[in-house]
């Protein structure tokens, strides 16, 4: 589903490579997780198949079901089935969280050339995702994000997954700022949505998250590359021994 | 009342020239109110780019004898169609009794100015040119006096109960060099509640004077999109007494015009009354010229008052945006909340805001902020719109809406704000690559 070959990052401002030769396949109905220390060009990598600005590519390739990703625009990028749950989501003022639902998950019918979704589908289809993750009419209604806890906002995400329906997608850091209740509301609403269909890629400091989203596929980055490829016995041992040991192993 | 003005024999030369080019309507109850702002007017002369308070807005275009030509905007779809209202047009300032509604609500006396002044008696006599003639401070407002000296028509509103849906004065152009004057009343006595629409644009060259004069408890929503006229060159003036827990709400949307300037002076004059006033204004340079200018004064002379000034400005492609904002705190004027924020969109690099907010304080116990900012979009949350699949452009009307969001609250009838709303997506929508 996603191939990401010998991908090359820099940033565009300053002159300081990231990724340096990333490679990485996530089979559909897969669960990835990539674990690895700060700076190692995890949320860089997640950005860049996003398609954010201020990086550029000097090499390589990342194609989702064969389309190549990084000549796609973000919005095509998420019609073609990608999704990011934020590290940090955005707060946007003055626009209604369902108002940007309905508006997202009608722009990607449209770019598919499905038909948009009425007023009253739309609802019940909020409605009932919303109802397992535990979001209330009351955020539904409020403005993106705003006033939303640290908890909610990332509940908000998974909610927006639920509602896309992508076919991949990456989880950038989903448990930072999350206490346990929390990440297993969003634990539970990353499981109902595994499917044969969909693959997911989990990117995470902490075995914990694991513990709730059981990886089939754990991989360790350093330096802007996959260094390290595991089951989850992977991240198992990085809880314990930490990563100067694996890193130890590998350089 | 004011410095010695400079370079005064021209000011003189073409304050004579404006006033000689007037055809001011004669008699009638008006016609001592008339006579005093043509001396006002004399006395202070036009203004120059000099002023203090014209730096930033030409005001050639008003100072013209005659106006420019400007084509009228073809209203394809007129706004508040839907809403229950009672309907008065004017065609070029001239009203229109065919197009209008029976000039009947319950609760409100409607007259019209040109035919009301047949008589030298009236309930607005007391009160026309008077709120003008008070409200040349802290600056003069010399095309408000000639407004008094020349309006040929306009809107005498009395309001005594709460009336039962809006009263819509709806301006539309015909003639390419229409100079239209128009001067509105408007009392409410105490307890009253009215909420009147003024939508489009009067003329190829528009002077618009409303005195509003708000007794004990009234309460007054003013609502004026002022139409999407390319070429408007327009000024008005918002004069309003505001008087023990009295509220006065007014709300302006300017999409376009080569040249829109809106002042309001607000007296707040009793304990516990409220104004409120903001807009938001569209200007995109590539339709043609774009300048807008809020100049506003608000005078808080009573206890316990709240006043909130929130302006919004979009502009791109070389729009100018002008904000002159002033909250002056009389002494004694204790407990007064005061609040101001003007703040700019500018969705390129070509496009200019300029902000003056003054704040002046003769009370000690009071609370009054002001802040100004100017910004681009927020590139963060493009992306994040985008990367849920949003494009480009949608991404960015969203963000639009999300920047003008606080000035649309200030309307509280929610179908009324929904209908600006969609005024402001239709322009949106209309810009798109």
């Amino acid at each position: 589903m996603l191939e990401i070959k010998n991908l090359q990052v820099r940033l565009q401002d300053e002159d300081k490579q990231i990724l340096k030769g990333l490679d990485l396949t996530v089979e559909a109905g897969k669960v990835h997780a990539i674990m690895g220390p700060n700076g190692s060009g995890k949320s860089t990598m997640s950005y860049v198949l996003a398609g954010r600005d201020g990086y550029e590519v000097t090499g390589g390739s990342a194609t989702l079901d064969g389309r190549d990703l990084l000549e796609m625009e973000p919005e095509e990028r998420a019609a073609a089935g990608l999704f990011l749950a934020f590290q940090y989501p955005v707060e946007i003022p003055g626009v209604g969280n369902m108002t940007f639902l309905r508006t997202a998950l009608n722009a990607q019918r449209k770019a598919r050339g499905e038909e948009e979704i009425s007023a009253g589908d739309f609802l019940k289809l909020v409605r009932e995702k919303a109802k397992t993750l535990k979001i209330d009419a009351d955020m539904l209604k409020r403005p993106v994000n705003m006033g939303f806890s640290g908890g909610e906002k990332k509940r908000n995400e998974i909610l927006q997954m639920a509602v896309l329906e992508p076919t991949m997608c990456i989880l950038d850091e989903t448990d930072s700022g999350l206490d346990v209740d929390a990440m297993k509301l969003v634990a539970d609403g990353v499981n109902a949505l595994r499917d044969a269909g969909r693959a997911f890629l989990v990117i995470t400091h902490y075995q914990r998250l694991l513990d709730h989203i059981q990886p089939d596929v754990v991989h360790i980055m350093a330096a802007g590359r996959i260094v390290k490829t595991g089951g989850p016995e992977l991240a198992l041992e990085v809880e314990k021994e930490g990563y100067s040991d694996i890193l130890g192993e590998t350089a | 009342m004011a410095a010695p003005k400079r370079n005064m024999a021209a000011r003189v030369e073409a304050t004579e020239a404006r006033i000689a080019a007037l055809d001011a309507p004669k008699g009638g109850f008006t016609a001592p109110a008339r006579a005093a702002a043509l001396a006002r007017l004399a006395e202070m002369g036009l203004p120059t780019r000099r002023d203090e308070y014209w730096r930033w807005t030409d005001p050639s275009a008003f100072n013209a004898p005659r106006p420019q030509g400007g084509a009228a905007f073809r209203v394809d779809r007129p706004i508040f169609e839907g809403r229950d209202k009672v309907r008065l047009v004017f065609v070029d300032g001239v009203f229109d009794a065919e197009a209008s509604d029976d000039p009947a609500l319950a609760g409100v006396e409607i007259a019209r100015l040109a035919e009301a002044d047949r008589a030298d008696i009236h309930w607005a006599k007391a009160l026309y040119g008077a709120l003008e003639g008070e409200g040349h401070t802290p600056v003069e407002r010399p095309f408000a006096a000639l407004n008094t000296a020349a309006a040929t028509d306009g809107v005498l509103l009395r309001v005594t109960g709460k009336a039962e849906k809006p009263l819509h004065i709806s301006y539309r152009q015909s003639s390419e060099t229409a100079d239209v004057v128009l001067h509105h009343v408007i009392r409410l006595e105490p307890g009253a509640d009215l909420t009147v629409l003024e939508t489009g644009t009067p003329g190829a060259r528009s002077n618009v004077v409303t005195e509003v004069d708000l007794a004990e408890g009234a309460r007054l929503h003013h609502l004026r999109p002022q139409g999407r006229a390319l070429e408007r060159q327009m000024i008005t003036h918002l004069f309003a007494r505001i008087a023990e827990g009295a509220m006065l709400k007014s709300f302006t949307l300017t999409a376009n015009g080569r040249m829109t300037r809106n002042e309001a002076v607000l007296r707040i004059a009793g304990d516990g009354a409220v104004a409120h006033i903001a807009g938001v204004a569209l200007g995109d340079g590539a339709d043609g010229p774009y300048h807008h200018d809020d100049t506003i004064f608000i005078d808080h002379g009573a206890v316990g008052c709240e006043s909130r000034q929130v302006f919004k400005k979009v502009l791109k492609n070389g729009g100018q945006g002008i904000f002159q904002g002033k909250i002056l705190v009389r002494p004694g004027a204790q407990k007064t909340d005061g609040y101001q924020i003007s703040q700019s969109l500018l969705l390129d690099e070509d496009s200019q805001f300029l902000a003056k907010p003054e704040l002046e304080i003769y009370a000690d116990d009071v609370q009054c902020s002001h802040g100004s900012t100017t910004g681009a979009i927020d590139e963060t949350a493009l992306f994040y719109l985008r990367s849920r699949g949003v494009p480009k452009e949608d991404a960015t009307a969203l963000l639009v809406l999300s920047f003008v969001a606080d000035a649309i609250a200030e309307i509280e009838d929610e179908g009324l704000a929904e209908d600006i709303v969609a005024r402001i997506e239709g322009w949106l929508a209309r810009r798109k690559h």
